[in-house]
């Protein structure tokens, strides 16, 4: 294989990586703390990715500092993510904690075919993207190779410091830890007079944020249009299985593994590069049906 | 008070008599039964406490076997397309099933997704061979031997569906009140147990897994014949979502709810769709929210409590399947 296409697969797969690790992250989190799978987690993705680029393209459309979409980005995806997830998890998980693991699904389904047509309705289905911030930020060259500077510097840092956030987070402060609490030990948790309320409300919109600041950092460089959310929900589940349920760290190395081989499949066989996440997945799990990073759990009778 | 005892016999009746009077209904009929035996396939699954969100891959399988064969034997006939594209579905089926058998709930329907997707992608990306999201026509296929008019042969598809769905009602039916069957309604309750029992949970489960895909791959090759033309759409999520909303919908206590569902969705979709083109997906997740919040036995839970109302005996309340 040709060097220069070597370099730039692997920096368009880091690149990729860490915008899915985003999205796989809370995906996994609120799965370790709620034992929910969020199927609209992908819908957040996808209105985080809608709102950042209408207020990236306002901003420019008022003559207003184009620096001020970097801050835009955050606000956009601070803003959808706490907006949806409170309203979410309030007025529709609230009622389905007792319930079966199948219902539980469908009605996170069920949200996730309403917001998507809450999409088709405020946004359209023409593409959205805004190129702002990568433009300001230029390319620097890595080996040779120019490559823009948002891809492959800022999106990783990005990544790098949500994943050691939520380390020191979840490990070294009381919230944390209490939400650690409840994801080892539900009953014991709140048996030691821990609200698990207020825990699932604090973990669902933490993980909608994330999921919506992932969308938010890929509208620069990605066509955020309609079907996204279904993609992205459908990958970061790949992303996640592959890592195992719940594990946090785990997800970075899944999200980095699954993102190389997609760009090298881009590179190299393209006609596969959707497939090759799925056959990564099928291939680990085949091995480790619980995942890579995961215990395997005691069987109940 | 009687009516209600003889309410679905009526029903059937009409759906059988009613295409007479008013022939555009037909096509809608036969989508209606094409997707109502999706939906039985995925109420099988349900009777294992398993949702698929990706049935429709069995769909666009058989779907586009059928149109593949008509590509290469101008002329095939019917029975050949539907015991193909059970074939081709059964086949797909066994393999995914193999590996997804091994896996429960989450990982069982995000698996199914995923496989999904895939399929779908390769529908769209392969367009030298199956024209890419343009789909591939599907010629009209004799009958029988009999080459039929285009109405004659609608109308000939449509009693062909009636009776495939039939069929397939018996048989399912027969299924589930077998060992087999209560075996998988065990995968539900207690895996354990049965697997104590001697019983391989994940054996029953893939047998159920290829029930329901050649289910799904038999509506798919109608749905073929009967729009002649496959597009990747059949394949999509919206898609496998539309058969779990039904599934829940008609409700998975009775074999029945399967079409009572789909024949409610279709003719609704019908004529609501074009008004609400734009919040159409919206509608099915609060009507689906509403009912697994407030009615989790569907359209055959609401007639069962009708049927005690009208005896004047309590219902007996059965959980969701």
């Amino acid at each position: 294989m040709d060097p220069i296409l070597l370099v730039l697969a692997t920096l368009d797969g880091i690149a990729y990586a860490a915008l899915v690790f985003l999205v796989a992250v809370g995906l996994t989190l609120i799965f370790g703390v709620m034992r929910i799978l969020n199927v609209a987690h992908g819908a957040f993705y996808a209105i985080g990715g809608y709102a950042a680029a209408s207020l990236v393209l306002s901003i420019s459309d008022a003559d207003f500092s184009p620096w001020l979409s970097f801050p835009a980005l955050l606000v956009a995806a601070m803003g959808v993510g706490a907006a949806l997830g409170l309203v979410i998890e309030r007025f529709l998980l609230r009622h389905i904690y007792a319930k079966e693991e199948v219902l539980q699904l469908l009605v996170t389904f069920a949200a996730f075919m309403i917001l998507e047509d809450v999409q088709r309705l405020v946004w359209g289905v023409q593409p959205y993207s805004a190129t702002d911030p990568v433009r300001l930020l230029g390319t620097v060259d890595v080996m040779g190779i120019p490559y823009n500077a948002y891809q492959i510097i800022l999106l990783p840092v990005i990544a790098v410091m949500v994943l050691l956030g939520l380390r020191w987070f979840l490990r070294r402060t009381l919230s944390g830890k209490v939400i650690t609490a409840v994801t080892e030990d539900r009953e014991t948790a709140i048996a030691m007079g821990i609200d698990a309320r207020k825990v699932f409300t604090v973990t669902f919109v933490i993980g909608a944020v994330l999921a919506a600041l992932g969308g938010a950092l890929a509208s620069p460089t990605t066509a955020i249009q309609l079907g996204l959310g279904a993609e992205m929900i459908v990958l970061s589940f790949a992303v996640v299985a592959t890592a195992g349920l719940g594990q946090v760290e785990g997800a970075a190395l899944a999200a980095l593994l699954i993102g190389l081989g997609r760009s090298f499949a881009v590179y190299l066989v393209p006609e596969l590069d959707v497939l090759v996440p799925y056959m990564i997945m099928v291939l680990v799990l085949l091995f480790r049906p619980q995942g890579l990073f995961a215990v395997a759990e005691k069987r109940r009778i | 008070m009687r009516l209600v005892r003889y309410l679905p016999a009526v029903l059937v009746l009409a759906v059988a008599v009613l295409p007479l009077a008013v022939p555009w209904l037909k096509i809608v009929l036969t989508v209606a039964l094409a997707k109502g035996l999706a939906v039985l396939g995925v109420v099988v699954l349900l009777r294992a406490g398993q949702v698929s969100f990706g049935h429709a891959m069995f769909f666009a399988a058989s779907a586009y076997s059928a149109a593949f064969l008509m590509r290469g034997f101008a002329g095939a006939d019917l029975v050949v397309l539907l015991l193909a594209g059970m074939v081709c579905s059964g086949t797909l089926g066994a393999v995914i099933g193999l590996f997804v058998v091994r896996y429960r709930y989450i990982f069982f329907g995000m698996l199914n997704l995923a496989f999904s997707m895939v399929l779908y992608a390769l529908l769209e990306k392969m367009f030298h061979i199956t024209g890419g999201s343009d789909g591939m026509a599907v010629g009209r296929p004799t009958y029988l031997g009999l080459e039929l008019a285009r109405t004659s042969f609608e109308t000939a598809l449509f009693y062909t569906s009636l009776g495939l769905a039939g069929a397939a009602c018996w048989f399912v039916h027969r299924f589930l009140c077998s060992p087999l069957g209560e075996a998988l309604s065990a995968i539900r309750t207690n895996e354990t147990r049965l697997e104590y029992l001697g019983i391989s949970a994940r054996w029953i489960l893939l047998i159920a897994y290829v029930l329901s895909a050649v289910l799904a791959g038999l509506g798919g090759s109608i749905i073929a014949v009967n729009q002649g033309v496959v597009t990747p759409d059949l394949g999509y999520w919206i898609r496998s979502g539309e058969f779990v909303f039904i599934a829940i919908l008609g409700g998975a206590g009775h074999v029945l709810g399967a079409f009572a569902g789909a024949l409610i969705y279709e003719l609704v979709r019908f004529y609501a769709a074009a008004m609400a083109a734009n919040v159409w997906q919206m509608i099915l997740g609060f009507v689906l929210l509403g009912i697994i919040l407030f009615a989790s036995r569907g359209i055959v839970g609401l007639y069962r409590d009708l049927a005690a109302l009208a005896s004047g005996s309590r219902s007996h309340r059965e959980p969701l399947r």
